[in-house]
């Protein structure tokens, strides 16, 4: 059963063939199984999933229900989720039960699935290799030797390794792309603002948004579709229709313009992941694409002013970690500075501190203009970038990441290193633009994703474009050895 | 731009983070890293550039003046470290 589509399941379902609760016996079996050597979930909510999947199959029963009735999915434990744990992968937050539920979460409720659990990820989303959890890392099921890539890590794992037909993800500068990329599964990042962010612990305000992975883009869509729109509770929400994205995807791609931004295969990328990306643009080609050069020249100062407005914006956000309401309390304070310090330098780990650190540094008296407010003027030429590039283009392609995934513990100790996997997919964030990321034909054994980059709130095409593709090739098909 | 131990110092009260004496050289090291990745900014001549502040070009949004959330505070001072009387504890403040 967790090889089938997620159309299969539903029809599965409806057909009486099995029942929500025998689907949700078999993921949770199989992550019982699987995932001691993956560490892809935080918590494994096997109570709830089964109650759930009872009054899914109760609807089923009456005919009543949709799409996503009893079907099971995963959920990245960065989502308040009423009555279980919500971490976000940090000391801070591991005795924190929200109580309330993110919207994302309701939503999806509400359309009928069922929450197998809560995926791992770096420390508040702050990471490109799902190392600097507290949780401990997550391993990649195509070599349990290699990051899973990050920040969410543990969905990318977990939807990889067939532990979950899909699940919930966040990017902020490629955090549901890159690890897609590294784990081989599909992973879309919408327009900024096109899906709520209430419940959604913040990371960087201005970049965050929630996002989905699963095996295809056919999987994907009635997942975003349940997601997507407007939400007053969150006051950058827009206030945009959604389309119907399944409608749509089976679209023509004759004549689509495809640019290829130059900047985007110059030195850095590995020639076998270059290989890749090459490969998959044929295929597009052979389906009436249209594949030309552009370029987006700032693109390369991505990685520098992403690094300025991220942890400008995230030292303002956790700020509220103060030991005082929820979250870690340090033991024995002396007096509130110390209950402060103490409780966030023992909650937090060593790269959300140098984030907080940084991003304290550059909104500081006499450092604010050349660091802050000179990062939002470039902000604004990389978004223009853009903009010219979507008058000549409908879609960018390129690769999601630099390299395949790379061995654990190799950049730890580096964070600039560590910073620059995420050179390809900053840029999409920094201009508040959907990307989405899908398998194309793998490189040394390991996965390799192509990013596909659509113009604002133009994720149905994203959808169409990427479902094309993987109507002629059977990339996204192929199963990690750690899903045996 | 290098950081050194006193700059360390100086952020980490500022964003309320107690770092250990031990840790403080490589984190100035760390951080005058980061920072030199930043340097790459000031080749750019952005003089006549606006700053780009969020990603769509949106107003905020504002709604009547009525309360639209019910009294939860039991249930949010149930996640709470310490608590007395419906109020949040803190070591004392006024002497």
């Amino acid at each position: 059963m967790h090889h089938q589509t997620i159309a299969a399941l539903a029809a599965g379902l409806r057909r009486g063939d099995f029942s929500s609760v025998e689907l949700t016996r078999h993921f949770l079996a199989r992550i019982e199984r699987l995932d001691p050597g993956l560490n892809a979930f935080i918590t494994v909510t096997a109570e709830t999933a089964l109650a759930s999947a009872e009054q899914a199959d109760a609807l089923l029963r009456r005919g009543e229900g949709g799409p996503l009735t009893g079907i099971p999915i995963a959920h990245k434990d960065i989502f308040c989720t009423d009555g279980v744990r919500t971490s976000c992968g940090s000391r801070m937050l591991d005795n924190f039960v929200a109580p309330y539920d993110a919207t994302v979460v309701e939503r999806l409720a509400a359309a009928g699935v069922v929450m197998l659990g809560k995926t791992n990820m770096d420390e508040f989303a702050m990471g490109s290799s799902n190392e600097t959890s507290f949780y401990g890392p997550v391993r990649n099921p195509w070599d349990l030797s290699k990051v899973p890539g990050g920040s969410s890590g543990g969905s990318a794992a977990a939807v990889a390794a067939r532990l979950c037909p899909a699940a919930t993800a966040t990017d902020t500068g490629g955090s549901i792309r890159q690890p897609a990329a590294l784990c081989g599964v599909t992973g879309i990042k919408p327009t900024y603002g096109r899906v709520s962010r209430w419940g959604m612990i913040a990371f960087a305000s201005s970049l965050d948004q929630a996002g989905i992975m699963a095996r295809s883009a056919a999987d994907t869509a009635p997942l975003l579709q349940a997601v997507a729109g407007f939400d007053p509770k969150d006051s950058t929400s827009a206030e945009e229709p959604v389309p119907d994205y399944a409608a749509k995807l089976n679209a023509d791609l004759k004549g689509l313009r495809i640019g290829l931004p130059k900047e985007y295969f110059g030195e850095g990328l590995a020639p076998d992941v270059a290989a890749s990306i090459q490969e998959a643009l044929r295929v597009y080609e052979g389906l009436g694409a249209i594949v030309c050069e552009i370029s987006l020249p700032n693109s390369p100062l991505s990685v520098p002013v992403y690094y300025v407005v991220a942890p400008a914006e995230c030292s303002s956000n956790l700020a509220r970690f103060d030991g005082v309401r929820y979250g870690h309390r340090c033991s024995n304070p002396k007096d509130l500075e110390d209950l402060y310090k103490r409780s966030r330098a023992e909650g937090f780990g060593a790269e959300v501190q140098r984030r907080i650190m940084i991003g304290t540094y550059v909104l500081s008296a006499g450092y604010y203009d050349a660091y802050y407010l000179k990062a939002q003027k470039i902000r604004h030429l990389i978004a223009d970038d853009f903009r010219r590039a979507f008058q000549e283009v409908d879609v960018i392609m390129g690769p999601t990441s630099p390299t395949t995934a790379f061995p654990l513990g190799s950049k730890v100790d580096d964070p600039v290193a560590m910073y620059l996997n995420d050179i390809y997919t900053i840029a999409t964030n920094l201009a508040g633009l959907p990307g989405m990321s899908i398998p194309v034909a793998q490189a040394g054994g390991l996965p390799v994703g192509l990013q596909i980059v659509g113009n604002y709130f133009e994720e149905g095409r994203l959808l169409n474009v990427a479902h094309r593709l993987q109507q002629v090739t059977t990339w996204h098909l192929e199963a990690p050895f750690a899903s045996e | 731009m290098s950081l050194t131990r006193s700059d360390v110092d100086k952020i980490a009260h500022l964003a309320r983070l107690a770092i250990p004496d031990e840790a403080k050289d490589r984190l100035a090291a760390d951080l005058s890293n980061i920072l030199a990745l930043m340097e790459q900014m000031d080749a750019v001549d952005t003089a006549a550039v606006v700053p780009m502040a969020h990603p769509l070009n949106m107003v905020q949004r504002l709604r009547d003046d009525v309360p639209t959330e019910p009294d939860q505070r039991a249930r949010f001072q149930a996640i709470a470290p310490q608590t007395e009387d419906g109020l949040y504890l803190v070591p004392k403040v006024i002497e």
